[in-house]
């Protein structure tokens, strides 16, 4: 299979590649790790005219954290990164638990963080992580910088809140009010293969009190779905089984999955009431082990 | 009969953007007109005549395409040559020679890793990769670091004992330490 024809340019700078996406009316698109897009243009549900590669642009592959906590994935920071990081399982757990089951280890060897929070794929792991995380995106365009919180930067599926003339250059994570504590579990038919359901969580912890909690769940709805108000029954309680209870039952209830080839809408919301309870279970075990 | 290969050259039409690029392939530098869309397994095959690397699902799922892109490995279905300007790609056909083969392709003879063998191109460039990386590495290292690519035939037992096997002989071919 081949795509339809397009035009491709590779700058070497952000400008460039502003101008160019500026110039292309809407009609250009950026080409980071490509391993969604290139699929989409091959199968042809997608097929810009320009394809606009940054994989040329210098310094835009670091992963950075500034001394409050705040952690900063630029655009080239490849899903392998995030994996072969030694030191993100203590900063941010549920981001390093996430990242040995996006995709399959070569995928992930080329595809980006950043450019698969763009792609905005209701079975996405990374948003599903970055929303339960309280996570931004940073986006360019020729007016300067703005900010996006990710809940308002997924706003449909395969659809995010660039305009045609932004990049996204950086994903940003706030620090953690305490503790931080979270995982991600994904159920997937074969490594892969896409969410069947999947569950993101993130507490921080004061002592054995949660103070911030945040959830998102992949695979369960037409987008990312935001859990976090759900979850937030948490919040200033301890995690006793009753209390991991009643928050696995509001997310539950917060999921809106279909049933498909990949089971039923009951099985799926059974998945994620199983797997939420099973992370914050584990998380008390934790805290009771260090306590 | 024509690929997209031979469309874009010598003669592409006006409208159609080509691209000189050079790559080096096996340690050969190879300069190639192409048009963008043309995929680097498509480059490989029908440009270079590279025909080891395997086009199999063409969707990025099994992984018979893979090469490895500056060392690490990459599923070549799913990149455009015309990215890989300036980059090394290595192929089955720059692992050995047949009286001279690369440890991980010895392992897969001796262990029997094959069967039709459509995979293996791709099985033995993710395998190198890992060793280069890990040299000593569990059953479930191997399983985990080629789940990306996938086999109909053997089941995985023999591919996973022909890594065991290469992993071995290259820590034994290890010039030791004093």
């Amino acid at each position: 299979m081949y795509p339809p024809k397009f035009a491709y340019e590779a700058p070497k700078t952000l400008n460039e590649a502003i101008a160019l996406l500026d110039a292309g009316g809407g009609e250009a698109k950026i080409l980071a790790g490509g391993q969604s897009l290139i699929p989409m243009v091959k199968l042809r549900f997608a097929s810009p005219e320009m394809l606009i590669d940054i994989n040329n642009i210098p310094g835009l592959d670091y992963m950075t954290i500034d001394p409050d906590g705040t952690l900063r994935i630029g655009a080239l920071v490849r899903h392998e990164d995030l994996e072969r990081s030694t030191t993100l399982a203590a900063t941010h757990p549920t981001l390093a638990a996430a990242a040995s089951l996006v995709a399959d280890p070569i995928i992930r060897t080329r595809g980006t963080f950043v450019g698969s929070l763009c792609h905005a794929d209701p079975q996405g792991d990374w948003s599903a992580t970055m929303i339960a995380l309280g996570g931004r995106i940073v986006v360019q365009g020729p007016k300067g910088k703005r900010e996006i919180d990710l809940r308002n930067f997924v706003v449909g599926p395969f659809t995010n809140a660039l305009a045609y003339n932004e990049i996204a250059i950086e994903a940003v994570i706030p620090p953690a009010k305490g503790t931080p504590r979270g995982s991600y579990l994904k159920l997937e038919r074969r490594v892969g293969d896409f969410a069947t359901a999947s569950v993101a969580v993130a507490l921080d912890m004061n002592g054995a009190t949660v103070g911030r909690a945040g959830c998102a769940l992949a695979g369960v709805g037409g987008r990312t779905i935001d859990a976090n108000d759900a979850i937030s029954v948490l919040v200033g309680k301890t995690l006793t089984p009753e209390n991991i209870e009643a928050a696995a039952d509001a997310v539950a209830a917060a999921a809106d999955p279909r049933t498909d080839h990949r089971g039923s809408s009951d099985y799926k919301r059974h998945i994620v009431k199983t797997f939420v309870t099973r992370i914050l279970t584990n998380i008390a075990h934790s805290e009771q082990k260090a306590a | 009969m024509s690929s997209l290969y031979d469309e874009v050259a010598p003669n592409p039409g006006a409208d159609t953007p080509v691209r000189r690029v050079t790559i080096e392939v096996n340690g050969e530098k190879r300069t190639v007109d192409v048009e963008p869309r043309l995929l680097l397994v498509h480059l490989l095959r029908q440009g270079l005549a590279l025909t080891g690397t395997h086009s199999g699902c063409d969707t990025s799922n099994c992984g018979a395409c893979t090469v490895l892109f500056d060392g690490s490995p990459l599923k070549s279905c799913t990149m455009f040559a015309v990215q890989a300007d300036g980059h090394k790609v290595e192929t089955v056909e720059g692992m050995g020679t047949a009286s001279g083969l690369h440890p991980v392709q010895e392992g897969f003879k001796e262990e029997h890793g094959l069967q039709c063998g459509f995979c293996t191109p791709g099985m033995m460039l993710a395998s190198k990769a890992l060793l280069e990386r890990n040299p000593d590495p569990t059953e479930d290292d191997i399983r985990w670091a080629l789940s990306g690519n996938l086999c109909r035939c053997t089941g995985y037992q023999n591919i996973v004992k022909s890594v065991l096997w290469a992993a071995e002989k290259m820590r034994n071919d290890q010039p030791q330490e004093a």
